[in-house]
């Protein structure tokens, strides 16, 4: 067996044990769901008249606002969703099994890759359902063509894939699950201090680097741009350049975290 | 370092047995403490060696550097004939390794954690299912089998950990501790089912800290101490180091005691505990005279107990030092035999 279809093929396994932790363990997942969910209700409901004057002219109400705020609603599922991973992968690292998969004559990385994997599809799944919320309670995307779709879809893949290697890597990282579980807290910090719920414009002048000088940003305009018509400008190859670039990164501090001996 | 123990024509043309294990100098340490201090272990095909010590002593490093898990600092050694260093993949795919602490995955069930080792041996689906279906049977665990693993007891845990480690038909075993926390009913179960490896041919390489499970199923045994080996041979050989057979004899009553102190000169003497010691190699002709002897003295003792040497003094002599109270004349060290240092 050549070396790629073996490293396909033990993924896969991997994957498979991975998603069968999930099906068989979904109060982690959608725990992990009930974050995004209850801020986009907050924000909307009970902070949305206010917020609204916010964006725009000022004459904006609350549905507009709605549409303004999913985009990084869903991108802070995605983060919320790679904490999960963390610890799951921390947790993982405590248990005798990797140890026997490390005697094995296994892919190496097949165990990281069947993280990451299974990780990209609770992420994906996790955006659907938060987005089925978001229309539940009046979100529309404005003349999106199947082609934007298409590429929005790639890019919440692409964002999850990127920030799933740093999840992993933080959870190898980190002694315990507890401690995964707080080393990754920025992936869901980092989309709050962005400007998916107000624009950065309207932020002070020393905040705004914060907001604009991360990943959260780009990739949030970028979703606004595909779903509701707005502006995305260069902010379409920044927010693949900050997955391209986070994602080779995670890969391969985990990898060679991966490769430490065990105590 | 040479022994008259150990084979030594391993390397030669004929290779009559082909060493499942051949290490030379293994050395590890983690900082300023050395763990392994050049152990020398030959391993015959289809034979079961056990690596005692007490905690401590470096057993789970060795196992650790044989299964490639972690790398040796010094020293070479094939597993399986393939070199440790240069082919890490060619040990992988010929040994099993069953931890001291479970390696099942206990969020998923019994069956599943088969299911998972015999995909990552890539075999056939159908062959999948027989083999998991035929080892769950085999180690008494089919009834549990749809239950999550870390629902398990912990001889079950222990079993299906074992099960797990022979899916891929390892031609080389390596258990580390297998019975440590369990209770004796399952470590008999335990017993039974490394002596069953054996008969399949499989090379098995255990750890222990209980004499009794060294002597009960390893052909041969080193003895790790302080990371050297501090002797090795079969059960009977190390045994034979140490001729520390004897009979006691306790009293009640301080007063017959000291009649038979007097009478029997000679003899141990254990104030505090009212005994006495005569050395006997305990076979029924030496105990036919003592007991005569005994009769024509005039000694009648309140118990009577025969102390062959087991693995325990052997033991204690090699690892305690000199504080051997039973065996006075103690050889200085086995230097006949074994490995010794």
């Amino acid at each position: 067996m050549s070396s790629l279809s073996l490293a396909v093929r033990d993924s896969s396994t991997m994957l498979r044990r991975n998603l069968l932790h999930a099906r068989r363990y979904p109060s982690l997942t959608l725990n992990l769901l009930l974050t995004p969910v209850m801020l986009l209700l907050l924000f909307v409901y009970v902070f949305g008249d206010v917020m609204s004057a916010g964006i725009g002219d000022g004459t904006a109400d609350r549905s507009e606002y709605l549409a303004y705020v999913v985009p990084g609603i869903l991108m802070l599922t995605i983060g919320g969703t790679t904490i999960g991973s963390a610890v799951s992968v921390a947790m993982d690292m405590t248990e005798g099994i990797v140890t026997r998969f490390r005697t094995m004559a296994i892919h190496r990385a097949s165990v990281l890759v069947g993280h990451v994997a299974g990780s990209v599809l609770q992420c994906v799944a996790g955006v659907v359902l938060v987005g089925a919320v978001a229309v539940a309670i009046g979100f529309r995307a404005t003349d999106t063509t199947v082609l934007e779709w298409v590429l929005a879809f790639g890019l919440l893949t692409l964002v999850s894939l990127a920030l799933t290697w740093i999840a992993v890597g933080t959870g190898l990282s980190s002694p315990n699950a507890e401690a995964a579980g707080n080393n990754a807290l920025p992936l869901m910090v980092l989309p709050l201090l962005s400007s998916a719920f107000v624009p950065v414009e309207a932020m002070p002048g020393w905040f705004r680097p914060v907001a604009e000088y991360q990943p959260f940003t780009p990739a949030i305009e970028t979703l606004r741009g595909l779903l509701l018509g707005s502006e995305i400008g260069h902010n379409g190859w920044l927010a693949v350049a900050w997955c391209a670039g986070l994602a080779v990164l995670g890969y391969l501090w985990s990898t060679s975290l991966f490769a430490r001996e065990p105590k | 370092m040479p022994s008259t123990v150990m084979p030594t024509s391993s390397r030669g043309g004929g290779r009559p047995a082909p060493a499942a294990v051949h290490a030379v100098g293994l050395r590890k340490s983690y900082g300023d403490k050395t763990v392994l201090d050049g152990i020398d272990l030959h391993i015959p095909a289809g034979t079961v060696f056990a690596l005692l010590g007490p905690n401590g002593a470096g057993k789970t490093t060795a196992v650790k550097i044989l299964s490639t898990l972690i790398t040796a600092d010094g020293g070479r050694a094939q597993v399986a004939g393939h070199d440790l260093a240069a082919a890490p993949d060619g040990v992988r795919a010929a040994i099993g390794v069953t931890g001291q602490f479970s390696a099942v995955d206990g969020l998923i069930t019994g069956e599943e954690n088969m299911r998972l080792m015999a995909d990552l041996h890539h075999l056939p689906a159908r062959e999948g299912r027989r083999v998991t279906a035929e080892l769950l049977e085999r180690f008494d665990l089919a009834d549990v089998a749809d239950r999550p693993a870390q629902s398990y007891s912990g001889g079950m845990k222990r079993r299906l950990d074992i099960a797990m480690t022979l899916v891929g038909d390892p031609r080389i075993i390596f258990l580390d501790e297998p019975t440590t926390g369990l209770d004796p009913r399952s470590r008999h179960t335990m017993w039974q089912i490394i002596r069953e490896l054996v008969t399949g041919g499989v090379t098995v390489f255990l750890t222990t800290q209980y004499l009794e499970e060294a002597d009960e199923l390893a052909d041969r045994i080193a003895v790790l101490h302080d990371g050297r080996i501090a002797a090795e041979g079969t059960a009977g050989e190390l045994k034979r180091l140490i001729p520390g057979g004897h009979v006691r004899l306790r009293f009640f009553d301080p007063a017959a005691y000291r009649s038979a102190a007097a009478a029997l000169r000679g003899a141990t003497r254990d104030d505090e505990e009212l005994a006495l010691q005569i050395p006997s190699d305990g076979s029924q002709r030496e105990l036919r005279s003592l007991l005569d002897w005994l009769d024509s003295a005039g000694v009648e003792a309140d118990e009577l107990t025969v102390h062959t040497p087991d693995l325990d003094d052997v033991f204690f002599a090699l690892t305690a030092g000199t504080d051997q109270p039973n065996q006075p004349n103690r050889p200085n060290r086995p230097n006949q035999k074994g490995t010794a240092r």
